[in-house]
């Protein structure tokens, strides 16, 4: 009798598990939990510096990244960029002629959802469709020449606020589910997420780094890190973080990269493009 | 007392000779452990869940066995069947679980 009841209340209790999150995809409720997670946790951070990553979280760290700002490592990278965005391809078109506003000041749109292909398009994509578009071979995700350009875009949308939208279409319900689940899955033989580090040890020292927290990470990228002794794009961030973990990466701007990419952007939504960022 | 100790001794290098011929590893025990470890990470993958120390593992594996040291082989082998079962059990698990971490 006794087990019986044992077994029934272990049977309720797996009832219990949380079958909400698997139910419903609520945006909204996602952004305002997320929110208020980071700032509870971090009440003495203003909400905008969230955006400078592990500056917001360490003193010492900003006093350091202060006096670094004053020549910013990203500086030769921002004058290639806007050379590069500037020099007409060789029909005489230009980046300026793919985008709105010609180009200026519009990071803060990206990464959007186009109803048309039913896909998540980053900034770092766009910039490549441009390119196809008027003739050019694509860039590499991962290298110097498109760390420049997406450089130069975000230095031209400082301040500007995320202004992330999903789309009343349920694809792009399900590409935000996707990139939610990227995000907080568990992968490689370390057994991290990208949640382990950005979440639940956001502030925290990993060695001699200072963990950003995931609200706002995305705001400052490209960003130029010390440690690689250059500038990294987004998929290269993404790349390394996969690897750290030691867990296969995926190609870059992979649709699941794209997605979780679309994700934390909608989560920074309102928060100012700060990018490119210097990071140790 | 001498006699039966040298023959003990004698049966005991006997038995140890044919045990370590019984268990050196041979081309074909290289390939089977491959083949199990290589069907192993194709579910990995599948599941887009490979693990970077199965991918050296299975490299390490061939390399061994290219040089002709199939115990070292079929060793790295193993080791990678067991690193590809568990990002498989890892990412069956993730399935359904990362549902829990999420920010509420």
């Amino acid at each position: 009798m006794h087990r019986a009841v044992l077994f029934a209340l272990a049977l309720l209790g797996l009832a219990a598990q949380p079958v909400f999150a698997a139910d419903s995809v609520n945006p909204q409720a996602d952004f305002k939990a997320f929110r208020d997670y980071f700032t509870k946790r971090f009440p003495k951070v203003p909400l905008n510096d969230f955006v400078n990553g592990p500056y917001s979280m360490n003193a010492d760290l900003r006093k350091q990244w202060v006096e670094i700002d004053a020549f910013p490592p990203y500086q030769f990278a921002l004058d290639k960029g806007r050379e590069m965005f500037e020099t007409p391809f060789k029909n005489g078109k230009t980046y300026a002629d793919c985008f709105p506003n010609k180009g200026i000041g519009i990071r803060q749109n990206y990464p959007y959802f186009d109803t048309k292909s039913g896909e998540v398009i980053t900034l770092d994509v766009a910039l490549n469709e441009c390119r196809q578009t008027n003739g050019e071979a694509p860039y590499d995700y991962t290298k110097d020449d498109m760390a420049a350009l997406t450089a130069y875009m975000a230095f031209t949308s400082r301040g500007k606020l995320f202004d992330i939208k999903i789309p009343d279409d349920p694809r792009a319900l399900a590409a935000y589910r996707k990139g939610e689940e990227y995000f907080y899955t568990r992968r490689g033989q370390l057994n991290f997420s990208c949640a382990s580090c950005h979440v639940q040890s956001a502030g925290n020292h990993i060695r001699t780094e200072v963990l950003a927290p995931a609200l706002g990470l995305v705001a400052a990228l490209p960003i130029y890190r010390s440690e690689w002794g250059g500038m990294g794009t987004t998929s290269r961030r993404f790349i390394t973080c996969n690897s750290q973990v030691r867990a296969v990466p995926l190609q870059a701007e992979d649709e699941f990269y794209r997605d979780v990419e679309y994700y934390l952007s909608y989560m920074s939504n309102g928060l100012p493009i700060s990018g490119p960022g210097a990071r140790p | 007392m001498f006699r039966h100790s040298l023959l003990g001794l004698a049966l005991v290098i006997c038995i140890g000779g044919l045990t370590t011929a019984a268990v050196a590893a041979s081309a074909d025990d290289f390939k089977a452990a491959y083949a199990k470890a290589e069907a192993a990470e194709k579910q990995a993958t599948a599941l887009k869940n490979q693990w970077t120390t199965t991918e050296a593992e299975l490299k390490a594996a061939q390399a061994a066995a290219k040089s002709g040291n199939y115990d070292e082989a079929v060793k790295r082998a193993q080791h990678a069947e067991a690193l590809a079962n568990a990002s498989i059990a890892q990412a069956k698990e993730q399935a359904t679980a990362w549902t829990q971490a999420v920010i509420r």
